[in-house]
This record gives structure tokens, sequence and C-alpha cells, in this order.
């Protein structure tokens, strides 16, 4: 019964993993381009200043704990920065072709996220307004959504001992569904229009048209297009992507993509493993019989020789002995004869001496 | 036993004092000041040693379990019939001893059933080696049981449970076969993170492939350990066994190493990555893959054909080190190879300092229950029982 309920749960749990997948099985006839009125984030690369006001903004709008270094420091800057427990975007400084240039780093907001597809308990969420969040309530901590982001985005509350969180950019998730901000708080405060919030699809128009419009200026290339299944979060820059912090061969599958077929395989290694595992244990029961009725059979065979060699050796005895009696009665019967006749020769010469005596006295 | 003979405080039992001393104090600090009072992990680095070892070696070298009831029972190699019970009890400890280390690393240890009862996420592969463990750690307490219940007079119980021998033992390959695989596939989500030397889309294969060779290699490896501290209670079918089971599983880890290297070899004309040998990372792979895996599998070949006992000790020695050294590669040294070395993790010494604990508790209760309990001997009640 136990192993019964435990098969079941492996089949349920199989069955569920490519009924999980299904959608990317079939990613020949179906894609899953985003939800069709997400929105997104464009960065402009040639109008951010680096005055780290975006990071003020989120500060303050996500209710995170003030930085060690004011947000008006701009001396953070002469050190490349990431994401952490306490800071849900951070600005670069870079040495670009005509002089110092800055990137903002946040959540990329993936339409296919990594963190998502790899979270044990579904504590992330792809929500239709494109924005990427992260439920504290079923956490367990594990961390494997920080291993497994390209961008290094997640971050954890290492110092919590019992209720640490994974901490990462919503895009003003929960702010903008109460009403309380219409746009991100980092878009909000920029003031120079780096960050520009709308929907993903006219995002991507917009980028193309000031790609256009400026050939010379931009790279041609909108980052987050494509890269891992494409992001929310996209950029334009005048810098090539890899001078300003970004990694360009990430490719354009996204996690679930990747992981989709080695997932497959799963419910098969459950499904056939009992018949291989049964059909081997079988096959080596089978010609364990088998060695046992050849040796029965063997055994069988020389006890019967050996019986047939007895009674062939004692029926020779037998012979022998029935020859060694009627030899010895021969003999007996022969010496017996020799015997009588030689007693009757003996009486017959005695008989004869006597009848010559008997002569000899009468003529005298 | 004979420690008790000369006291408590003997050399062995010191060390042993002084590491669970240790145990207690990164248990306190854990649970009082989190993981930054007793890591080096950091927002880049969120998997350390307690991962890369505890974790990922503690299950590969478990898998003595499978591969030698399989051998047995599946297989039908009677002849290894002594040398399950070793294998089914160093399991059964290893697995709960990675149960138990995770208990440490994962942030909210009180919500480890979470993904099983609560709100599974099948898409992740880190769902199915959850679920998978589980299992596998319930199944090796009931394939276990028979030898604590030989030990309690418990015969009915016992009786019962030997009969389900068999589908625990098929069960036990399904699991074994789909967790150690999924350990490898863990990191196939993370193309750009793990040099390209050790990333493969056959990941999975891989460590499903290695683990063969590993579980056989540590049961030769305990039983040469065993051997020395247990010799007097181990029975005469037992130690009439022994070099058999060390033979037979020295022509099998051969084999299996051979395999090994074939798919590595695969695995890196797949990905077209020739030109990574040629780099420092190369000598690196090449040192794991020549020096830990063809070398041993030779030395294996050679050992089983010329019934050469120490050079099959020897290759079980290497085999366990060269796995140990390709999932430390896959953990830790080959993950983030891109980052600049100011970026990089280095286990901090109470992280090493646990895992020689974790470590210490397993010989301890390896120990305390073989003797006690008939693992190295056919309880006398149950002779010819199975």
């Amino acid at each position: 019964m136990k192993r019964r309920q435990f098969l079941g749960l492996l089949g349920a749990a199989g069955i569920t993993a490519t009924l999980g997948t299904a959608t990317k099985a079939q990613a020949s006839t179906h894609t899953f381009n985003g939800y069709p009125e997400a929105k997104g984030v464009l960065f402009d690369e040639t109008r951010c200043i680096g005055c780290r006001k975006c990071e003020a903004g989120c500060n303050k709008v996500n209710k995170l704990p003030a930085p060690a270094k004011p947000f008006t420091d701009l001396t953070v800057l002469d050190h490349e920065r990431r994401t952490d427990e306490k800071t849900y975007t951070v600005v670069n400084k870079y040495r670009g072709k005509n002089g110092t240039v800055f990137r903002k780093v946040q959540c990329n907001h993936c339409q296919e996220p990594a963190c998502a597809s790899v979270c044990f308990v579904h504590a992330f969420t792809k929500n239709p307004d494109g924005s990427v969040t992260y439920d504290p309530s079923v956490c367990v901590g594990c961390r494997y959504c920080m291993v497994a982001c390209p961008f290094y985005i997640p971050a954890y509350e290492y110092s919590d001992p019992l209720t640490p969180r994974v901490m990462k950019c919503t895009m003003c998730h929960d702010q903008i569904q109460s009403g309380e901000q219409n746009m991100p708080g980092c878009v909000a405060a920029c003031p120079k229009e780096a960050l520009t919030y709308g929907r993903r699809a006219d995002l991507i128009e917009i980028a193309r048209e000031r790609i256009r419009r400026n050939p010379d200026r931009y790279v041609h290339h909108i980052y987050g297009e494509k890269e891992m299944g494409g992001t929310n979060w996209m950029y334009i820059s005048g810098d090539p992507f890899k001078d300003i912090g970004f990694n360009e061969e990430l490719g354009e599958k996204s996690v679930p993509d990747i992981a989709a077929g080695p997932l497959s395989v799963v419910p098969m290694v459950a499904a056939l493993w009992p018949a291989l595992l049964g059909g081997i244990w079988a096959i080596s029961k089978r010609k364990e019989k088998v060695s046992e009725d050849e040796q029965k059979a063997a055994v069988k065979a020389a006890r019967a020789e050996v019986r047939a060699q007895d009674e062939a050796k004692l029926a020779k005895a037998m012979e022998n002995a029935e020859r060694d009696k009627d030899q010895a009665i021969e003999r007996e019967v022969k010496r017996a004869l020799d015997e009588a006749a030689e007693a009757a020769k003996k009486e017959a010469e005695a008989a004869a001496k006597k009848d010559a005596n008997d002569d000899g006295g009468e003529g005298a | 036993m004979s420690a008790n003979n000369k006291g408590f405080w003997t050399p062995a039992n010191i060390i042993t004092a002084v590491i669970f001393a240790f145990g207690l104090l990164v248990t306190v600090l854990r649970f009082t000041k989190g993981l930054s009072s007793v890591t080096n992990l950091d927002q880049n680095n969120p998997w350390g040693f307690w991962i890369g070892f505890d974790l990922l070696c503690g299950v590969v070298l478990a898998a003595g379990g499978y591969t030698t009831s399989a051998a047995c029972y599946l297989f039908g190699l009677k002849k290894y019939h002594s040398a399950v019970r070793p294998a089914i009890l160093t399991a059964f400890l290893g697995y709960s001893l990675v149960v138990f280390a995770l208990l440490y690393d994962v942030g909210r240890p009180y919500r480890l059933v979470y993904p099983i009862f609560y709100q599974p996420g099948t898409t992740s592969f880190l769902y199915e080696v959850g679920l998978c463990v589980f299992l596998y750690v319930s199944t090796l307490a009931v394939e276990f049981s028979p030898a604590l219940f030989e030990w309690l007079g418990m015969k009915k119980v016992r009786n019962a449970i030997t009969k389900l021998t068999l589908p625990l033992t098929v069960f036990g390959v399904i699991l074994s076969t789909l967790h150690q695989s999924s350990l490898g596939a863990l990191y196939i989500t993370v193309p750009s993170k793990l040099h390209p030397l050790w990333y493969s889309p056959y990941l999975a294969v891989l460590f499903f492939v290695s683990s063969i060779p590993a579980g056989l290699s540590m049961v030769i490896f305990e039983g040469t350990l065993a051997h020395k501290a247990w010799h007097n209670m181990m029975d005469d079918t037992f130690n009439a066994e022994h070099d058999g089971v060390i033979l037979g599983f020295s022509r099998g880890a051969a084999m299996s190493l051979a395999a090994y290297f074939c798919v590595k070899v695969v695995a890196l004309a797949y990905d077209n990555n020739w030109h990574y040998l040629a780099t420092g990372w190369g000598a690196w792979w090449l040192l794991e893959v020549v020096g830990f895996v063809l070398i041993p599998s030779l030395m294996y070949a050679i050992g089983s054909r010329e019934k050469n006992i120490p050079l099959i000790k020897w290759a079980a020695v290497m085999t366990v080190f060269g796995i140990i050294l390709n999932r430390l590669n896959v953990g830790l040294i080959a993950f983030n190879w891109q980052l600049p070395s100011s970026a990089r993790y280095f286990p901090s010494f109470l992280e090493i300092a646990f895992s020689i604990f974790v470590v210490t508790l397993g010989v301890t209760l390896y120990r305390f229950i073989v003797s006690r309990m008939p693992i190295f001997f056919e309880h006398p009640d149950y002779k010819d029982a199975h």
C-alpha cells in the first residue's frame, strides 16, 4: 500500500511536471511572447547623467532602509555595484567612447523569468502588467532564484536568521495597482527622461525610432528585446553593451526553454524504469531458474550414470561369483571323480594282485 | 568496545568532541544571527560549500545504496548480499545528513516540506530533487529497518518488511536515477554562469552516470575502512564474500567510469568546446577527467584482471576524490567563472568546520549502529532467511 502511494505520488508529480512544461514542448507551434498589454521600461544610456535620483526615488517609494552614504554622494559611483537586499536599483559609471556614461541596474522583468521557473514553491509570479513579483509567505530560502538569474538581480537577507526574504525590484507593481503611483518610482524621479514607462510593444517602437533618427548616436540593438527570451526592461546605448556592464552572450533562449528538454525526460524515467528494472530482475530470475534446473538435471543424469555403473559392476561381480562357484563345484566334482577313479584303480590293482597270488599257490 | 576500556577521553573521542563543539557553535550562530555570521555567501554566490560539498557530494557518495541493492536483488548477483546492509546503512545516513545540512542552509528550514505538501513548483529541477530525496530517505529507512528490528527482536515486523525488498529496490533505483540526474540538471539553467567545460545540456546524464562508479567506489572504500575497525564483528560469510565483492565491484566501476569518460568527451564535442582545453581551465578539466576518471578506470580494469586488491583500493580512493572534485567544480569552482576574483567565493572556516561536523556525525552514528545491529554479520535467528 505504501509503495503504491509512493508510486502514485511520483506518477502524479511526473505528470504534473509534463503538463507544466507542455506549452514549452509545443514550442514549434506555440510560443509565449509575453502578455500583450504588459508594460516595461526603456532605458536610454545616452540620456543618463548618473545623478542617482532614480535610486533615491526607488528607495522612497519602496520604503527601503536609508543607505550608508546619501544618494547625493556621487563618489559611490567609483565602484561598480549590484543590487542587494536593501537596494533594488543602482547606477554604475563606465568609460564610454565619448566620455563618462552611466547604466542603471535593476530587475529586467523577463518575459519568461528564470527565477519563476526554477522556484520549487512558485514564489514568483509573472503578472499581466509585465512585472515579476515575489511572495515571501511561501519562500523556503533556497536561493535557487539567485543562482538561476542570468542578470545577478535577486538579493537575499543573509543576516536574518529565521525569516530571510529575497529582495528585488517589483516594477512598483503594488504601488501602481493601488493607484499610489502611476509609474515606477525610479521612472518618476528621473529628471532627464532617460527612463520611459509604457507598453512593451510601444517601447520597442520608440527605441527603433530613436535609433533610426540618430543612427550614428546609437548601437543598433535593443538589449532585452530578445535576450533570455526577452525582458520588459530594455536598453538602448551609444556604446557597445559589453562596455557598459551587459553580458552580450546570453542568447535568446529563456531558462524555461532551456530546461524544457531535460525536464521532459523525467516522467519517462518514472514510466520506463519499472519495466526495465523488472525485466532485468525477471531475466536474472529466469537465468537462476534455468541454471537451477540444469543443475538438477545434471545431478540426476550423474546419479543415473553412477547407478548404471554400479549395477553393471554388481552384475559382473555376480557373474564372477557364479562362475567361481561353478568352477569350484566343477573342481570339487572333478576332484571327487578323480578320487573315486583313483580309489577304483587302487581297488582294481589290489584285486589283480590278489588274483595273482591265488594263482601262484595253486601251481606249487 | 575497546574504547570503553581505556576510558572515554581517547584521542579519537577528544577530536570528535572538538568537532562537535564547532558544530554547536555554528548551530547557535546560524539560528541567532543568520547565514552571514558563519558563511562567506554573498549576493553573487548564493550557494557555497554546504551545497557544493554537503548536498552534491553527499548525495553522489551515498549512491552505493542503490547500486549495491540493484546488483544483488535486480541483477541477481547474490554473492554481493553481504555488502548490501553496510551500503544501505551508509546511504541512509548519508541522505539523512544531507537533509540535516540543508536545514542550516535554507533560510526557513521549517518550510522545507512546502515544495512537496504546500505549493509545488513542478517546473523546477529542485522540486524534483526535493521530492525524490524525501521519498528516497523514506525508502532507505524502510530498507534499513530489518536490521533494527532484528536487533530489537521484533520478528514479525522484520519478516513482513523483508517481503518488500524487491519493490523497494526498484523504487530506490527509480528515485536515485531521478534525483542524481536532477542535481546535475539544476545547473542546466545557468549556461551563462558555469564554465563551458562543465556546462552541458548533458549535465543530468553526467551526474547520473558518474553516480554509479561513485557508489561502487564508496562501497569498496568504506569496506576497507570497516574491515580495519570492525573485523571482529564480521561473520564468515561476510569475510568470504568480501574479496569477491571488491573484484566484482571493481569490474563494474571500471566499465561505468569508462562510460562516464565517454559521456564527458561527448559533452565536450557536442558543444565544440575543444579550444577551451588549451586554457588554464582546460588543464584543470583534464586533471579531473584524465587524472581522476580515465586513470582510475584503467586501474580498476587492471586490478580486477590481476586480482590486485591494493590497486583496486587506490582506484576507489581516486574515483571518490575525482567525483568530489567534479561536484565542487560544477557547484563552486567553475561557477561564476567570469566574475572578477574579488567577487568569487571561498568557504569560511566555519563553513568547512560545519561540513566536517556533519561527516563526523555520520561516522559516529555509523559506529554506534554497526557495533550493535546485525550489519556485518547475519543475525543467528535469520540465517538463510533471504
